[in-house]
């Protein structure tokens, strides 16, 4: 077919033109680049991730789509580049997880309690995307309030993973739905890790609140960063865990992931706790070298009963780092197994005060009742979900009078250790800390949690520890299971060193090489 | 610590949730899952250490106290489930 087109065009003397479909399988870079030397347009680029959106219906990622809007924005880019003018993601379609307040499209968290809330403003985030030149193609599936690891507790249903286990059952069926026992994406970014590997979209937004960001990564194939507490703006975000929610990309590829967040990034006045400091040149750091960095393994990562398959892939990400020239160091973070137990006491607290503004008197939806009361108590419960509500509960629990120092307090104590663990290291020399992403490879739909929340709540053990010292992290695809699902390496850096992990991954994503999903099994 | 079921249905009015009476035994079982996960925290020695108030050290800007924005009664409202007048209306709350 494509042999057949660039013949005929060689014929009649055209320009040899691509094959649309195609355009969806590049990186972000390499769209960038592609656009740079005219080889295509944006519009053709938003016209391809728009045409691999519609047939991707059945993964359910998007929870709405902007084609309109993305072909203005790709329009407005084509005059830009064509003047030889645009910013540095000029044209660049991407998908913005639900939870990042988008200025006249409709943004819902996930969540029945916020309806068809239509913000009247734009998020720090997404504004400075839009500022660069960025296209949206719509907003993407999330856990409800980011509150989640599978993606299983959105009102607007699960997401698909596009991988599957070698030999499942999982299949687009007659009616376009999928038939089979799917597996999870992760979460609770799960339609921004879905979106990436599957190819709808260049690159994704996500938050991180306990591993948001770089666990749906690892279950995908995809990077993603958490970067340092205050080096996102949290402005026009909905609120989860104040000091722990952070925005960062979802990318292809490491370098895709350091371009985005340069331009997520930035000092904001609106946000009290963003970091008034200057945003490096992220994308200069990848492929920078590693020798002589000293390199952290924790053995209190080395959990009982961790699958060899883990263990395997950790030993493989300290061969290729030691092979780049760094240096291996056995480091101690006695704290480490107390970070979860306590990020279940500070994350939902948190929670209960943030998602005490959703009353059903300024937005979102209302049921009525005999009274205000009555109305509050009637409106939460049905527009909650049950996750989001054991949270509160928990949240208002913990905070009440007379249990506040046993566990809110406590946790804060238990926080400052944990933080203490990792500036102890980072004092000793050490440039980064070196661990597995997850405990598994991804799972199926409804495998876990069921029964037990805390089954769940355990996907996060590696990731929550960097939340709660406030830390950047990375997850970057380095291997595969037994089944041929994707593994993750997690690198934790030092405040605000997001470079150095940029660098690190570089050398995890050039010995392992990419992992793609192959056929595209649901279109 | 566990909770028992007066303590879940007081939680729920203080978290202002309905919970419907058949459903507060469930609701019990998962809460004192996860009050038992974190009753690990009881084997830390927390004794002289501060409790985190910001995980960055960074004092909290202040900005001038002037208005910044304003006249946008119409779009604050715009999202309000009812409304009238560009004011938020909720049942009736003085006697």
């Amino acid at each position: 077919m494509r042999q057949e087109r660039s013949a005929g065009s060689s014929q009649f003397n055209l320009p040899e033109t691509t094959d649309v479909t195609d355009l969806t399988r590049l990186t972000l870079t390499e769209a960038r680049d592609g656009l740079k030397a005219k080889t295509f347009s944006a519009t053709d680029l938003a016209k391809a991730h728009i045409a691999a959106i519609e047939k991707a219906r059945a993964l359910n990622a998007f929870v709405l789509e902007t084609p309109e809007h993305a072909l203005k924005q790709a329009a407005a880019s084509d005059a830009r580049l064509a003047k030889g003018e645009g910013g540095p993601l000029e044209g660049l379609p991407l998908g913005i997880k639900d939870l990042f307040a988008t200025e006249g499209v409709r943004t819902t968290a996930c969540s029945k309690i916020l309806g068809e809330f239509i913000p009247a403003y734009e998020s720090t985030v997404t504004s400075q995307l839009w500022r660069d030149g960025a296209v949206m193609l719509g907003k993407l599936n999330n856990d409800e309030f980011a509150m989640g690891s599978s993606n299983e507790t959105s009102a607007f249903g699960n997401v698909v993973n596009p991988w599957r286990r070698s030999g499942s059952n999982v299949g687009a069926g007659g009616s376009g739905a999928i038939e089979g026992n799917h597996l999870v994406p992760g979460g609770s970014s799960g339609g921004s890790a879905a979106a990436v590997a599957a190819d709808l979209c260049l690159a994704a937004t996500a938050t991180d609140t306990g591993g948001s960001i770089r666990q749906p990564a690892a279950f995908t194939g995809t990077v993603g960063i958490k970067p340092t507490y205050g080096r996102c703006s949290r402005w026009g975000t909905v609120a989860f865990a104040s000091s722990l929610d952070q925005a960062g990309p979802i990318g292809k590829t490491v370098r895709d992931s350091a371009v985005m967040l340069r331009s997520m990034a930035g000092y904001d006045a609106k946000d009290t706790t963003s970091a008034n400091l200057a945003v490096p040149d992220y994308e200069a750091a990848v492929g920078r070298s590693v020798k002589g960095m000293k390199i952290g393994i924790p053995k209190e990562y080395r959990l009982d009963g961790m699958s060899p398959e883990i263990e395997a892939l950790w030993q493989q990400g300290i061969a290729w780092l030691k092979a780049a020239g760094a240096e291996i160091v056995n480091i101690s973070l006695p704290h480490t197994k107390y970070a979860l137990p306590a990020y279940y006491i500070v994350a939902p607290a948190e929670a209960s005060s943030n998602l005490a503004r959703y009353d059903g008197v300024r937005y979102g939806l209302r049921v009525p009742g005999r009274d205000i009361v009555e109305m509050y108590e009637k409106t939460r419960a049905e527009g909650f979900g049950a996750e989001v509500k054991r949270r509160i509960m928990i949240g208002t629990y913990v905070l009440s009078a007379g249990y506040y120092d046993a566990y809110y307090l406590k946790a804060q104590k238990v926080r400052t250790l944990i933080k203490r663990d990792f500036e102890l290291a980072y004092a000793d020399g050490i440039d980064a800390v070196l661990t597995p992403a997850t405990p598994s490879a991804a799972f199926g739909i409804g495998e876990k949690g069921s029964s037990d929340p805390v089954e769940m709540y355990l996907n996060d053990v590696f990731t929550v520890t960097v939340n709660m010292a406030g830390l950047p992290g990375i997850a970057v695809p380095a291997g595969q299971d037994a089944q041929g699902l994707p593994l993750g390496l997690q690198l934790i850096g030092r405040p605000f060193d997001e470079e150095t992990l940029f660098s690190l991954g570089q050398v995890i994503e050039d010995a392992a090489g990419r992992f793609t999903v192959g056929e595209k099994w649901w279109a | 610590m566990s909770v028992d079921l007066a303590t879940v249905k007081r939680v729920a009015h203080l978290a202002r949730i309905a919970v419907p009476e058949a459903d507060l035994p469930k609701l019990q079982g998962e809460l004192n899952a996860i009050l038992g996960f974190v009753e690990q925290l009881d084997e830390v020695d927390v004794s002289g250490v501060e409790p985190m108030t910001s995980v960055t050290p960074m004092a909290m800007t202040q900005r001038q106290d002037v208005v910044t924005d304003g006249e946008i009664a119409d779009r604050i409202v715009a999202n309000a489930p009812v409304s009238e007048d560009n004011f938020f209306m909720v049942p009736k709350v003085v006697e």
